[in-house]
This record gives C-alpha cells, sequence and structure tokens, in this order.
C-alpha cells in the first residue's frame, strides 16, 4: 500500500482544517453576540428619536422638509450596499450584493453605488455597478461616529439633487439560521415606520401634545432631528448587518467543521481497512514463506 | 416629588434615574427643569449638564442633542455623552490644543472654508466643555494646568 503515508498526511490535515474552523465558529458566535448587543442598545435611541419625529411632524404638516418629501421625477438614485470585508461567511456577501443588483435592474435607473465591505465591492464593480464611494476596511465594532460619514455623503447628495432616492441594502438579523437581505428606502424618509411597534405608541402618546414648547420652531427643530435620523437608520443598518455576517460565518464554519469530521472518520475508515489488508497479505506472504522452507526443509 | 431622567445616545443608554432637578443649556440659554415642567422640545448645544438628585449631583459633558420635557419625564437625545469621572482629561486637553492650533494655522486642509471653521469651533467648544466637567468630579487627578481652566 504506497498511499498509506499519503493517507495518514490527508487524515491530518483535514483535522487540522477542522481544529481551525472550529475555531473560528467560537470566534464569530462571541462576536454575534457582542454584535447583537450593540443593536439592542442603540433601539432605545431610535425608538425615541422617531416618537419625537412623529410628533414634530405631525405638528408641522405644513413644513416641506426635502427629506420627507419624495420628488416628483426620480432620475437617478443611491444605494448603499452593506456587505463585509471577508469572506469565509458562506453566501451572506452575494446574498446581499444579489438582492441590492436585482433591485437596481427592477428600478431601471442610473444607480451611483456607495459600497460599505470589499466583497460588496467586488462583486457589484464585476458587475457594472457605477461605485462613487467606498466606505471600506471599517472598523469591526463601529461606533456612530464611524458611521456619520457615510451618512453624510448621502444626505449630501440627496440635498444637492444628484440623486433622488436614496436605498440601503443590508442583511436584517432575525436570529441565528435567519437573515433576510433587505433593500430600504431612507430617503426621502419613509414616515411612520411600520417595522416599529413603538411607534403605534407614539401616535397614541399625540393626545397629551396640547401645550408642547418648541424652542426653536418646529421647522427648525425639524431640520435637526431628520438627518439624526437618517444617520441612525443608517446606522441600524449596519449593526444589523454586522451580527448577520458573523452570524451566516458562524453557521458556515459550523458546517465546514462538521464536513471536515466527516471526511476524517471517512479517510480514518478506508485507512485502517487499507492497513488490514497489508497487514494480512503480509501474514499471507510470511505463512507462505515458511511453508515454502518445510517443504524443501 | 421627583422627575425620571433618562439620557440616550445613539449607542446606548447612559442614565435613567428619578432625579429633582436637571440644569443644561438649550438654543436659548441655560435652562433648569424640575418636575411637573409644562411639556416643551428643543435643541440643546455642546454644554455640560448637571443631574440633581437629593444630595447626589451629576455632571455630563453633552455633545449637542436634541432635549424632551413631558410631565413625567426628561428625555435627552444626546450626539454624546460623557459624565464627569469618564472625560480623559489629557485627551480633551490635546484635542482644544488641536483646535486651537488649527483655528490659528488654517487647518489640517489647504482650503477653510466656513463650515470648516465652524466644525474646529465646534470641537474646540466640546474640549472646552469636556475640560470644565473632567474637573468636577470628585477624585480630581492632578494635571498640572487645569487649574485655569473654565
Amino acid at each position: 500500500m504506497a498511499n498509506a503515508r499519503e493517507m495518514r498526511l490527508r487524515i491530518r490535515s483535514v483535522g487540522n482544517i477542522a481544529q481551525v474552523t472550529r475555531a473560528l465558529e467560537a470566534v464569530s458566535a462571541s462576536k454575534v453576540r457582542k454584535a447583537q448587543s450593540s443593536v439592542e442598545a442603540s433601539r432605545d435611541y431610535a425608538r425615541r428619536v422617531a416618537n419625537v419625529l412623529g410628533r414634530i411632524s405631525t405638528y408641522s404638516q405644513g413644513s416641506v422638509h426635502p427629506l420627507l418629501v419624495p420628488r416628483d421625477k426620480v432620475e437617478n438614485i443611491a444605494i448603499l450596499l452593506i456587505s463585509s470585508d471577508r469572506g469565509l461567511a458562506g453566501p451572506y456577501n452575494m446574498n446581499v450584493t444579489r438582492a441590492a443588483l436585482e433591485f437596481a435592474q427592477e428600478k431601471n435607473k442610473p444607480a451611483r453605488w456607495v459600497t460599505l465591505g470589499q466583497k460588496g465591492r467586488d462583486l457589484a464593480y464585476v458587475r457594472g455597478a457605477n461605485i462613487v464611494g467606498d466606505f471600506s476596511s471599517f472598523k469591526s465594532s463601529p461606533s456612530f461616529s464611524d458611521v456619520t460619514p457615510i451618512a453624510r455623503f448621502l444626505i449630501d447628495d440627496y440635498l444637492d439633487s444628484v440623486v433622488d432616492e436614496v436605498y440601503v441594502a443590508y442583511t436584517d438579523y432575525v436570529n441565528t439560521i435567519r437573515q433576510d437581505t433587505r433593500v430600504v428606502r431612507i430617503m426621502p424618509m419613509i414616515t411612520g415606520n411600520p417595522k416599529d411597534d413603538e411607534n403605534a405608541q407614539a401616535s397614541t402618546d399625540n393626545e397629551s401634545d396640547v401645550g408642547y414648547t418648541y424652542e426653536p420652531e418646529p421647522e427648525e427643530l425639524l431640520e435637526a432631528i431628520l438627518p439624526r435620523f437618517t444617520q441612525m437608520q443608517v446606522y441600524q443598518s449596519v449593526l444589523e448587518s454586522l451580527a448577520s455576517e458573523h452570524s451566516a460565518r458562524m453557521v458556515a464554519m459550523r458546517n465546514a467543521t462538521d464536513n471536515a469530521n466527516e471526511l476524517s472518520a471517512a479517510l480514518r475508515l478506508a485507512y485502517n481497512k487499507a492497513r488490514q489488508l497489508s497487514i494480512t497479505s503480509d501474514l499471507l506472504d510470511i505463512a507462505g514463506g515458511a511453508e515454502a522452507l518445510q517443504q524443501a526443509g | 416629588m421627583s422627575i425620571l431622567c433618562e439620557i440616550v445616545t445613539q449607542e446606548r443608554l447612559v442614565y435613567s434615574e428619578q432625579v429633582d432637578m436637571v440644569v443644561v443649556d438649550g438654543v436659548d440659554g441655560r435652562m433648569g427643569i424640575l418636575p411637573n415642567h409644562s411639556p416643551l422640545l428643543t435643541t440643546i448645544n455642546v454644554s455640560e449638564m448637571r443631574v440633581v438628585a437629593g444630595e447626589l449631583e451629576e455632571t455630563f459633558a453633552v455633545g449637542g442633542g436634541i432635549l424632551e420635557v413631558r410631565p413625567d419625564r426628561i428625555t435627552v437625545l444626546a450626539d454624546a455623552v460623557e459624565h464627569a469621572d469618564e472625560v480623559d482629561v489629557a485627551r480633551a486637553e490635546a484635542a482644544r490644543e488641536r483646535a486651537i492650533s488649527f483655528l490659528e494655522s488654517g487647518g489640517p486642509s489647504e482650503e477653510v472654508t466656513p463650515e470648516i471653521r465652524h466644525d474646529i469651533s465646534l470641537a474646540l467648544e466640546r474640549a472646552n466643555v469636556r475640560l470644565r466637567v473632567g474637573s468636577r468630579r470628585h477624585n480630581k487627578p492632578s494635571v498640572p494646568g487645569l487649574e485655569d481652566v473654565g
């Protein structure tokens, strides 16, 4: 059996792979928890800012803030694609990129792409996306101020009428095995976010609104709150995507570990069979040799 | 008689306690908010914020934001918050020096637009507030030169 040594090597290397993937799985598992808790923590603010926004916008019905009002003619759109810098995360990057590309095709409008994450950038680029900004090599646990430049970039483009609608393509973290890719419009803003059930509560709160003092005027307050709200949306999409990325990686690595273990078991079985076979044939040889000697003697 | 005061940033809930009074700088000047204040919605400046609860008084450095007052609750949606004990005095000092030198020399980039100048002034303001708040902490570190600030 010439390849007994080869088989031994192969078993060992498969074992090593399993070890590495198991470690990566553990790392991702802890990162999922971290990302998940920062999503939770940021919800406090998101909920409250939505509350305040709801209150003001009912008050300043007359005002027409550009971030709230849809434009009659939509000529260009912008898409923020949130993916990851690193692979080994199963279909995570491909899914969100495909969703974004399909969306762009459906819209059938010239799209300006802004990417966060190298993988999505490269995938979109080879498919001919017009990438105008790239914020890759992002921190592993971004703070709000890390995200503001991206939001600012998008808001500026929108307010300067370079684009008429802004969408963000991200992956919503539902649970460990389920992540949904989403493409959501952030500008002009979709008022009364149906996803946020707290909003229902906010509107009932409005009854107690009589006698609110606004300093400065509601319009100016709106001016202050709207960009914060948009930035918050971008920040949350980033956090959701991060949680999804790590959880996708965790699942991918668990599968890889399982596969490696399976392969390792199959190889070991084959190796043992081969070893047994060679021992048997060796024994036969020896027995045959001894027999021959006896006959000769 | 007390009122619930909550301070939240985009990243976390920083503070949530029953308090007796909150003092903060609104757009139209400093104000003290007591329980049963009339409903109010306002923006707040980069400023020092004091929260009084019984004998205790806490000081925060707030980097601007939005303030909402309801009869039973004060909510501060802050862009950045640091408790007096968290302020890194050395970093704030460095930020202050940097802002001052940028304002004098014209900043890190070639052309200084009014917006950049405004941003730098804001940064200076923030650094000043943080230094002032930092000096309020109980176990004051002995940083030379801190006494003449604020």
